[in-house]
């Protein structure tokens, strides 16, 4: 069995300070190569902390985060990032903030202008698989929010990240395109060799797109249980409505419920 | 207001041959009903031209000293435009360092603030102790009056990039500079442009005040002598030119925003 892609060991992290927020404690979680995992737990819990932890963006007091088999002390490039605001650059087109991480990551930044073709051909691929194609030249400004976040999944995904971390991607969406969006990802993670953490508040969310879904205990956050999800890929939106997920669903919900009243 | 008299059957839509445009015309309607105004108003109140001239009276004056007004307009523009480039140049260079970093942010902000407390009038006579009266602390007036908008806003378009935008670069590996160039730079150009148009207007505050006080020409020197001799109507011709440059350079700075910045105009990011 090969070794985990994320190995995060009993990490704290406390920001501003030895008397500053302790915003997670004694934190383990692994995470395997080609694996979906949703992160859920009360708001506040740490979540986003761990995602800044795993991408390099924070480096931990105490404990380890290793990625890919290196310790973690700088910002680690093989993942994409994308969270709740889509944060897209509304001078640039929608086909140019996707090829953005590609003027900034070392590999890519060199050949970007020679190879220009070659990887606008690559960005036009998947604002195709997301469902944007022709889109391209539109400003951000011009699309709709479901729009932008679909672009903003391109643009986390166009340098071929290995880990892709989610922040609450969905969260200022309405329930339909939300649910399109969960098709949108669940067909990704379907077709592309890729790791995908998954944060979010949404359990439903949670356990329709995930392999396995890790609760996280009130602050300071630590992983409290590990859920796999039974269900067999494809997965389709009808299983929204079965009763076994909806059984998991509430189990989960009253975990958390818990966790927060322990806080 | 607009509302005519129209018999046209309704399903055919109104295309009368000169539709009048009204919002475009009304800047000029407007200015010259305040002449107008300004006209009748003085000559039923009987005021002398000493006191306030009547606008035929201010443009008899602009016709009957056309060669000083033009020689001196021109030199007030001259001062007021070098001095506003300056301060692009400046402005634009310290708002970028002070926006670099919070800790400068922090430290420098102050110091501009209580900088641009100091009335700039007051100055000029350090300015003519250091350059002697003339072109130069008209200059150096203007530049020092209106750097100050440019720089805050500079500093402001970079110093309130999103975090998350920064997340998402720094992730990827970006360096400072990276992320100054890619965001911070192109961000903070709508408030750089904004500015401008801030920045002119003060700029010719600062240098008809020096000229006023310091100086052998441009239109504060030409309506301060004005002045010492009663020529009201010549003082009035200077601020009208004053008037006509301040609005045709706004004007400029309008359209410059308008041309490099559109993109900011129909996203919702910078007002
Ligand atoms: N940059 C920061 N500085 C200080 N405290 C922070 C910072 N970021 C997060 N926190 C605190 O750490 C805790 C966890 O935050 P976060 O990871 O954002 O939670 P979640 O994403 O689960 O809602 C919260 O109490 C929050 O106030
Ligand atoms: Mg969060």
């Amino acid at each position: 069995m090969a070794s985990p892609l994320v190995s995060i060991e009993n990490v704290d992290m406390r920001y501003g300070g030895p008397t500053g927020t302790l915003a997670v404690s004694g934190l383990n979680l692994k995470i395997n190569r080609g694996e979906f995992v949703a992160v859920v737990g009360p708001s506040g819990c740490g979540k986003s902390t761990l995602m800044k932890l795993t991408t390099g963006l924070h480096i931990p007091q105490t404990g380890a985060v290793i990625v890919a088999n290196q310790q973690v002390t700088k910002p680690v490039s093989i993942v994409g990032m994308a969270f709740q605001n889509p944060t897209m650059l509304p001078w640039r087109t929608t086909l140019e903030n996707i090829l953005l991480p590609l003027e900034i990551v070392e590999r890519h930044r060199h050949r970007l202008r020679s190879h220009k073709a070659e990887y606008v051909a690559k960005a036009e691929k998947l604002l195709e698989t997301v469902g944007l194609k022709g889109f391209g030249e539109k400003f951000p400004w011009q699309l709709s929010g479901g729009m932008q976040q679909r672009a903003n999944l391109c643009r986390a995904l166009i340098h071929e990240p290995e880990l892709l971390m989610l922040d609450e991607p969905f969260g200022a969406l309405d329930a339909f395109t939300r649910e399109e969006l969960w098709c949108v990802i669940r067909d990704l993670h379907a077709s592309q060799d890729v790791t995908i953490v998954l944060v979010t508040h949404d359990l439903r969310e949670s356990v329709f797109l995930a392999d396995k879904v890790v609760v996280m205990s009130a602050r300071p956050g630590r992983v409290i249980s590990e859920h796999v999800v039974p269900f067999e890929r494809p997965r389709q939106l009808e299983l929204l409505y079965e009763p076994a997920f909806n059984e998991m669903v509430q189990k989960l919900h009253g975990e958390i419920a818990t966790a927060r009243a322990a806080a | 207001m607009t509302t005519l008299d129209t018999t046209t059957p309704v399903a055919v839509p109104p295309k009368p041959a000169f539709k009048v445009d009204w919002v475009r015309l009304a800047p000029f309607l407007y200015t010259v009903g305040l002449f107008v105004i300004w006209e009748i108003g003085v000559r039923i109140s009987g005021l002398p031209h000493t006191i306030l001239p009547t606008p035929t009276r201010v443009f008899e004056a602009i016709i009957q000293y056309w060669s000083p007004i033009w020689k001196n307009s021109l030199q007030t523009l001259y001062t007021t435009v070098l001095g506003f480039m300056i301060a692009v140049v400046a402005g634009l260079g310290i708002g970028l360092f002070i926006g670099w970093s919070r800790t400068i942010y922090a430290g420098l902000y102050p110091i501009m603030v209580g900088f641009n407390a100091i009335p700039k009038v007051a100055l000029v006579p350090i300015l003519v102790i250091w350059f002697g009266i003339g072109t130069v602390p008209a200059v150096l007036t203007a530049f020092l009056i209106s750097f100050f908008p440019i720089v805050v806003n500079v500093a402001t378009g970079l110093a309130t990039i999103e975090p998350e935008t920064e997340d998402v670069l720094r992730a990827l590996g970006a360096k400072k500079m990276d992320i100054m160039l890619k965001v911070g730079i192109p961000r903070s150009m709508p408030y750089f442009f904004g500015s401008l148009k801030v920045a002119i207007t003060l700029a010719f505050v600062g240098s008809v005040v020096s000229e006023t006080v310091a100086s052998n020409s441009g239109l504060g020197n030409m309506m301060a002598s004005a002045q010492s001799n009663f020529n009201v109507p010549l003082v009035f011709a200077g601020l009208l030119m004053l008037a006509v440059e301040g609005i045709a350079m706004y004007a400029l700075m309008a359209w410059v925003e308008k041309r490099m910045t559109g993109w900011a105009h129909r996203s919702t990011m910078a007002n």
